[in-house]
């Protein structure tokens, strides 16, 4: 499974980028099937480490996406509201969902080894 | 097993000698040796029923006959959203009373179910049309709950603080108010009941609900108030009446954000209170917060358009705990009628029965100011509000009740009187005469259409029911091939089982479904005074007492509409009743992780918060983790919700302690009943240790699923809780201490009740106990037969299950890429309704025969199964490919079986006559497999121009 190195991942499979972008992982985009809808916050949302900030809609599933990481949202991908399948082809890429200006420390995250581990023993 | 009465020897499916064959491949030699090896000894009722012994249908039908003697169809003009109506006879024969329509399921299954599909799809356009909305579902439970679900829809789609507000128009009915207050009071909204235009926008209010026309009658103008709520950012919502808005400015143009209503009065009968359809439309901003089921369009594998269910994964389904609603249940067979009452009539028709009856409600306004009346208003539709002297009310009343005439009491110095379609001008004269104290009165009938409405400032101006599908069929026969089309493109029970786990898709039988369109059921208004029903009253006792008996409960309320309402309903009394002994901060729900995503959902619309217990291995709840849970939440521990037997279709040995521990500290035990079925006669939830539980009795008792709805979800509650249940504030339940209102009508559906009724009479004690033994004796039978070909994913006892099986199809996704999908869908190609599809555990099959199939029918299911798992072996021996194979690309149509190319790795004959039977008798999918994402990206819930289809 693709997990780049240069990210930084939560436990709710979401990637931060040193940029302060933020998607979803191979791994979620495995479990969450065909999708249909994403819905995001506006730019300027405050967003918390953890918590939901928006919302991502399968043919199986609705699940929150959860912030890797606080602080404000700059910019979102609206490209995803007429192409939300984006998401599952390019994850790591097109897919991305909002970027943010984190405003805390992100030690909590794990690097791509530890993301590997982690839902290796799942 | 010999059967005491002739009925339920026709309602049970197997003969006695199948049953002796049955109980052989099981190993047992007795039917009740087979039982006791189900069914937990701790729990088991050893005595029968305390019900009479089985009727024949003549003489359960002369009893009907004898209470249906006992109510008197008034003349009803009391209004409040449910007005008398003509049923096209058409409609009535080919719909209301045709198995064809009100056998079938929720349409989970698309591809076998176009016709209603696209029935359920006219209904959304009808309503779209009609209120100016551009999104709208296909049907919720009544007028009451629908504004409480726009209520829940305004608080997820407003940003809002920690105590909402929320505005409720005085002038709406007053049912309507209180389903609202009901459920905003469990969600800790402030709810603010008072005249728009004292409306104060701004602050915490997320929104308003307003009634147009009003309860009073009244028309007025909102688009003022809308400016200033939505430059507050609140969401306004209409509760309106879908013939008003063929005449009226619809609430989408003067700016509603949500407007919702009952459809009773097109085409649908009164039935002192339902079932009925009501609707739900919205702005497009907010399509995917609408709760229910939408019909969206999508397109099939070969392209084609077709339709299906959207967004189906939304709300309770798997956002359980987060869900804003838990509606399931939709009113499909209702909707499918008030659709088609638009196709029947088409827009001009609609048009001329609302002038009609605007016509002759001016005509009566006009006759009562003649007599120096003062009416109350100048623009109405259909109903005419009088102010008098409190006396002189007394006496119209009076006077109209020796006319057998019902008329609405507003307030102690006002009346009102709502007209409808079947009002004649010698029924006007008859209304005016109570006026008249003597005076002669004479009426000259100019109700005269072109005068209606031209200068008010809510004329209507804007088009409806424009589609082609409203303009089609004026002719009867037109109508008549229209409706019997669509009803061939499905799969009802009256083509082949339909084995839905946890469904219970048992026998309708006719004899249950006769009153159901007398008069005597069917055409009386909810609020008609009780000394006018006395008939329904003596059935609902009597239903009530059968019920207790079955249940081991104290109590029972009719009033919820579904079993998700029941659990509301519950919830609520188990809330109320912490509550009245100081227990207000009990707010914990523990609910097992194999529950329905409705339980999560109705825990959190009660005020509760869920704690989630595991399961062992087994399916089972984890005892330890329940008494864990249990400990750490003792001081707040509110109730446990549990399915019983469990959802994986077992009878769980441990569930008595499951209950103690729960009362141990201090908690309530909820009983989710809809797997009753595998328990009358032979448990009883009360004796296990639960202190609520609903019964869906449209599954264990015989109301039909119309097609996905009516339900009906009743609850039972021990001595206790009696007093907390739902009251109604038109007509006094009694129950003192009442947790709220959750339903339009006092009783819920009362014109299905005498299906239940009826079934528990005519099968008697024996009977109904002799249906449960069948019903788990035939789901062991299927899952003995399976085994070695399909892993039976959880067992009790014995490697025995209750009633419903679960097959473990996702060991052939790894071994081959065959999914539960298609088995399912390939099962169509057999002619089968597929069973239910990832649920409870994703990517498995659950298989609920009921006692009603008889054996020939479970043999050739099984034999399918069986056919099919040669066919999986096929892929996985690699003589079939992994792709483009017979699973894959099924259902098959025949359009594409008789198509000129063929270039598939299998037979046209094994694409659609697998089993020889076939060729005698076939139910063919209309569509290709569909495609389920394209339609959910592409959101469409409207009639599609009829070009897609060319």
């Amino acid at each position: 499974m693709n997990i780049p190195e240069e990210l930084k991942y939560s436990d709710e499979h979401e990637w931060l980028a040193a940029d302060g972008k933020v998607g979803i992982t191979a791994f979620a985009v495995e479990q969450i099937g065909d999708i249909v809808f994403v819905e995001l916050p506006a730019v300027g949302t405050k967003v918390a480490a953890g918590k939901a900030f928006g919302v991502i809609e399968s043919v199986k599933a609705v699940s929150e996406l959860f912030a890797p990481a606080s602080g404000t949202v700059v910019m979102v991908n609206d490209a995803l509201k007429d192409s939300p399948e984006t998401v599952a082809s390019d994850c790591y890429g097109a897919g991305w969902l909002v970027r943010i200006e984190p405003s805390g420390s992100n030690a909590a995250l794990k690097d791509a080894a530890g993301y590997r581990a982690m839902i290796a023993s799942r | 097993m010999t059967h005491s009465n002739e009925f339920a020897a026709r309602h049970i499916g197997p003969r006695a000698a199948d049953i002796a064959s049955m109980l052989g491949t099981l190993g047992y030699r007795s039917l009740d040796d087979f039982v006791d090896a189900v069914v937990p000894e701790q729990i088991r009722l050893r005595r029968a029923l305390a019900l009479p012994g089985g009727r024949t249908e003549a003489d359960v039908l002369a009893t009907m006959r004898e209470l249906a003697d006992k109510n008197h169809v008034f003349r009803s003009y009391i209004g409040m959203g449910y007005n008398n109506c003509f049923v096209p006879t058409v409609i009535q024969r080919n719909i209301l009373e045709n198995p064809g329509w009100y056998t079938a399921y929720t349409p989970y299954q698309a591809e076998i179910a176009q016709g209603r599909l696209e029935a359920l799809l006219n209904f959304q356009t009808m309503v779209s049309d009609l209120t100016g909305l551009p999104i709208a579902n296909a049907s919720l439970l009544d007028e009451g709950t629908a504004a409480a679900e726009a209520m829940a829809m305004t608080l997820a789609v407003v940003k809002h603080g920690e105590r909402p507000v929320y505005l409720i128009d005085d002038n709406c009915h007053p049912q309507t108010i209180a389903c609202v207050k009901t459920r905003a009071d469990a969600r800790g909204v402030a709810v603010k009941v008072q005249s728009p235009a004292s409306f104060a926008f701004g602050g915490d209010v997320a929104g308003c609900l307003l009634q147009y026309p009003a309860t009073d009658g009244a028309v007025h103008d909102y688009r003022d108030l809308c400016d200033k709520a939505h430059a507050a950012g609140a969401i306004v919502t209409a509760a309106t009446d879908l013939l008003a808005l063929a005449l009226l400015v619809p609430p989408g143009e003067w700016g509603a954000d949500i407007a919702v209503g009952n459809s009773q009065r097109f085409g649908v009968p009164l039935g002192y209170g339902g079932p009925h359809a009501a609707f739900f439309a919205t702005k497009d901003a907010y399509k995917r917060h609408i709760p229910g089921r939408i019909i969206g369009v999508s397109k099939d594998a070969d392209g084609k358009p077709a339709l299906r269910m959207a967004l189906q994964t939304r709300e309770q389904h798997i956002r359980r705990d987060k869900a804003t609603s838990n509606v399931c249940t939709a009113q499909v067979l209702l909707a499918v009628i008030a659709s088609m009452y638009a196709v029947y009539h088409g827009p001009d028709g609609i048009r001329q029965i609302a002038l009609r009856v605007h016509g002759r409600a001016n005509l009566l306004a006009k006759a009562l100011r003649s007599l120096g009346h003062r009416v109350d208003h100048d623009n109405f539709f259909d109903t005419v509000s009088v102010t008098l002297d409190a006396s002189k009310c007394d006496a119209v009343i009076a006077a109209a009740t020796t006319k057998q005439i019902n008329l609405r009491r507003l307030a102690n110095d006002r009346i009102t009187v709502a007209l409808d379609e079947t009002v004649s001008v010698v029924d006007v004269t008859d209304v005016v005469s109570c006026f008249a104290f003597g005076t002669t009165v004479k009426i000259i009938d100019d109700s005269d259409v072109a005068t209606s409405s031209g200068t008010n400032p809510l004329h209507r101006t804007s088009a409806y029911l424009t589609h082609p599908v409203f303009h089609r069929h004026r002719s009867e026969t037109e109508m008549l091939r229209y409706m019997r089309g669509l009803e061939a493109k499905d799969l009802s029970l009256t083509a082949a089982m339909i084995p839905l786990g946890s469904c219970t898709m048992k026998l309708n039988a006719t004899t249950e479904m006769i009153p159901v369109s007398w008069p005597e059921f069917g055409a009386i208004h909810p609020f008609a005074p009780t000394d006018q029903t006395a008939g329904y009253q003596e059935m609902f006792r009597r239903l009530e007492a059968d019920l207790c008996e079955i249940t081991g409960f104290a109590a029972v309320s009719l009033q919820p509409n579904a079993g998700s309402q029941g659990e509301f309903a519950g919830l609520l009394a188990i809330r109320a009743y912490h509550q009245s002994r100081g227990d207000a901060h009990r707010d914990v729900c523990l609910i097992p992780i194999s529950a329905h995503g409705t339980n999560p959902a109705s825990a959190v619309m009660a005020g509760m918060r869920v704690v989630v217990i595991a399961s062992d291995d087994k399916g089972n709840i984890n005892v330890a983790d329940l008494h864990a849970k249990a400990v750490e939440h003792k001081a707040d521990l509110a109730a446990l919700m549990v399915t019983y037997p469990s959802t994986h279709g077992v009878f769980e040995g441990s569930i008595k302690e499951i209950c103690a521990i729960v009362h141990q500290y201090g908690g309530q035990v909820y009983m989710d009943g809809a797997n009753m079925n595998a328990q009358v006669g032979l448990c009883r939830p009360g004796d296990i240790g639960a202190d609520v539980c609903h019964l869906n009795l449209h599954k264990t008792f015989c109301i039909p699923h119309g097609g996905g709805g009516p339900g009906m979800g009743p609850i039972g509650v021990g001595a206790h809780l009696a007093l907390f249940l739902p009251n109604h504030p038109v007509i006094d339940l009694g129950h003192a201490k009442s947790s709220g209102t959750i339903s339009a009508g006092p009783w819920g559906s009362p014109s299905i009740l005498p299906i239940s009724w009826i079934y528990i009479q005519l099968m008697g004690a024996e009977g109904l106990t002799d249906a449960t033994k069948i019903a788990i004796l035939s789901a062991n039978y299927i899952a003995k037969r399976l085994a070695g070909q399909y892993e039976l994913l959880y067992a009790g006892a014995h490697g025995l299950i209750a009633h419903e099986c679960i097959l473990d199809t996702r060991v052939f996704k790894t071994s081959c890429g065959i999914e539960v999908e298609d088995i399912a869908k390939r099962l169509i190609d057999f002619g089968f309704h597929p069973p239910t599809v990832s649920f409870p555990v994703p990517g498995t099959l659950m298989v609920e025969p009921t006692e009603s199939e008889p054996k020939a029918e479970l043999d050739r299911f099984v034999n399918a199964l069986l056919a099919i798992r040669e066919e999986i072996r096929a892929v996985e021996n690699g003589s079939a490919p992994r792709e483009g194979n017979v699973l894959k690309r099924a259902p098959h149509t025949l359009e594409q079986v008789v198509a000129n190319d063929w270039d598939r790795p299998y037979t046209r004959e094994q694409a659609a006559f697998p089993d020889p039977v076939l060729r005698e008798r076939k139910a063919w999918p209309t569509v290709a497999r569909i495609d389920n994402s394209f339609g959910d990206r592409n959101l469409v819930c409207t009639c599609p121009p009829l070009s897609d289809y060319l």
